[in-house]
């Protein structure tokens, strides 16, 4: 691919079609960040022995069973959903807006990136981050996530699940460039007659626009994602909340004074 | 109509018992000082020595504070200045993010402290010189001094709730009540508390009538924000989860009721005899107090563990 430039919006698109769940996105991102991963564990939960992403897993690839119990269709490829999921790097990034220390920041490459230096552990991000994204490593005390390999970004390489995807399900390169290559797959799948594919965070519907944006096979909800109408930023309870708070705190107040002025005798 | 479910992905953060320790004692904290203002300024001079048990529970309850925080960050605590100051290489300044409630609480817990402290300290000296009328911040700067330093109390016992809803988190993020509900809880909590201590001032016994009634009222407003409350999440459609935790729900309601209870009995108030009072100041003030300090830590815990 051409050369990576500091000061411009780079992304994933991950096309959900054509991910054959073969993890190699998981190892590869393993193995770039060093991440020993969680002790392994039964899930019983279709191929999917990873369960999560959180600090240890930064990329999950998700299994949904679609296969219907009496075969009717070919099933047009929706029988497995695969997804290989991954930081979404929101351009009104929930977790950015909460983080009290300054440690969570937007990179040179218009990713989202938390300095291990700077994290204490609060959690905050945790709780605002919608997409489930951000684990805490107990051993550091920090929030971790995928960096979108910024280190690699910053030598001039591509992410290493990007590289690894034997598939081009996942396809790293300059915002603007995916994009256009969505828009071009999803003509082609609408063409085929394969009209419930659909774009999830190419344009400002999610989150201002998700630099890590999909390609689905079916409603967003089905993958776990939040559609468009819930895709909320937890600042939008400030003005409530203080608000509620303020109105209590003034009645409060009155009820002290009635309280406490009232007249005694003797 | 009930509005459609809320959708949420989101991670629990595992906000436990040390966080639901220090929402208690910031609670606590944050309603002492501010009842202990109200005593102050709009009592009886006879609400003094009341008040100032109120500023020593504002300071002891504000001591542990920090601690809980701190040690909830894990291995982490280390940093917990960080809160405060950006430590991003070459990007080296305070931080302070309004649209951020940990951020805004990080602040206010710091300067609270001051004028927790400085409170706590003047109650002190003025109980030791007992000779002595004037308080040592006197005139219109000691007003000023307990009116922003109960702005800031009553800021420190109701952002914790908003911290909550400030998030994406189900049931949390559903409702607009937890700031105002947390406020009223922690007043009827310190309203309970100072009533309490009291046993052991006996100056002090005047307020105990007075704090009963305050605390009645702060409970008909917790009342009612615990009604809009359930009524926002069922809305939400996340009543649900806050299902299982009946047993904590009806804890908090147990320490209303007791609020209201205990204000009834007092809503005629005696003649104002110090020892007529004290005489009553006994076994029921003692129970009332216990059941609507359990219900303030039931009330948080109900609504943390709800969502996680």
């Amino acid at each position: 691919m051409a050369t990576i430039n500091p000061g411009e919006s780079y992304g994933f698109f991950t096309d959900t079609s054509i991910c054959i769940g073969c993890k190699a996105c998981e190892v590869a991102c393993k193995e770039w960040n060093q991440l020993q991963g969680d002790a392994p564990a039964f899930l019983a939960d279709s191929y999917d022995n990873t369960g999560q992403l959180d600090a240890q897993n930064w990329r999950h690839v998700k299994f949904y069973d679609k296969v219907p119990d009496a075969v009717t269709t070919t099933g047009n490829g929706t029988a497995w959903l695969m997804m290989s999921d991954v930081c979404k790097h929101c351009k009104h990034a929930s977790c950015m807006e909460v983080c009290p220390t300054g440690a969570i920041i937007r990179t040179e490459f218009d990713t989202v990136f938390i300095q291990q230096d700077v994290c204490n552990g609060c959690r905050n991000c945790v709780a605002a981050c919608p997409y489930s994204v951000i684990g805490m490593n107990q051993a550091t005390g920090t929030a971790h996530k995928c960096t979108m390999c910024y280190d690699r970004l910053q030598g001039g390489m591509q992410p290493a699940c990007a590289k690894a995807c034997p598939t081009q399900s996942i396809q790293f390169g300059p915002l603007a460039e995916l994009q256009q290559a969505a828009d071009t797959r999803l003509a082609a799948l609408h063409t085929q007659g394969v009209t419930q594919a659909q774009l999830y965070g190419r344009d400002d519907a999610v989150y201002g626009g998700l630099n890590a944006f999909f390609l689905l096979m079916d409603k967003p909800e089905a993958y776990g994602l939040p559609d468009a109408s819930n895709a909320v930023l937890p600042s939008r309870n400030n003005f409530g909340g203080y608000l509620a708070a303020f109105a209590t705190a003034v009645l409060a107040a009155i009820a002290g004074v009635v309280a406490f002025r009232r007249r005694v005798t003797g | 109509m009930l509005l459609a479910g809320a959708e949420h992905f989101v991670r629990a953060p595992q906000w436990t018992w040390f966080i639901l320790g220090y929402f208690f004692f910031a609670g606590l904290s944050g309603g002492s000082y501010a009842v202990a203002s109200l005593l102050r300024l709009a009592g009886d001079p006879r609400d003094e020595p009341a008040a100032r048990i109120g500023f020593y529970m504002s300071f002891l309850a504000l001591l542990l504070c920090p601690v809980l925080l701190t040690i909830d960050l894990g291995a982490g605590w280390t940093r917990f200045w960080h809160m405060l100051v950006d430590v991003t290489p070459g990007n080296q300044s305070l931080i302070f993010k309004y649209w951020s409630p940990m951020s805004v609480g990080a602040w206010a817990l710091f300067v609270f402290g001051l004028f927790a402290f400085v409170s706590a300290l003047e109650s002190f000296i003025l109980d030791r010189r007992r000779d002595a009328v004037a308080r040592p911040i006197g005139g219109p700067v000691g007003l000023l001094f307990n009116i922003v330093g109960a702005i800031l109390a009553l800021f420190l016992a109701s952002y914790t709730g908003v911290l909550l809803s400030v998030s994406n988190q189900p049931v949390w993020s559903d409702t607009w009540t937890l700031g105002g509900l947390f406020l009223a809880s922690g007043l009827g909590g310190a309203a309970a508390l100072i009533a309490w201590l009291t046993r052991y001032r006996v100056e002090a016994a005047f307020s105990v009538d007075r704090l009963h009634l305050a605390g009645g009222y702060f409970s008909v407003l917790e009342l009612v924000l615990l009604v809009a409350f359930f009524v926002t999440v069922a809305m939400a459609g996340s009543v649900g989860r806050t299902l299982p935790l009946l047993p904590l729900w009806a804890l908090a309601l147990v320490g209303i009721a007791s609020a209201l209870v205990g204000a009834r009995r007092r809503a005629t108030l005696q003649p104002a005899g110090g020892a007529a009072v004290m005489a009553r100041t006994g076994t029921n003030t003692v129970i009332i107090a216990l059941l609507v300090l359990i219900g303030v830590v039931a009330l948080r815990a109900a609504v943390i563990f709800s969502a996680q």
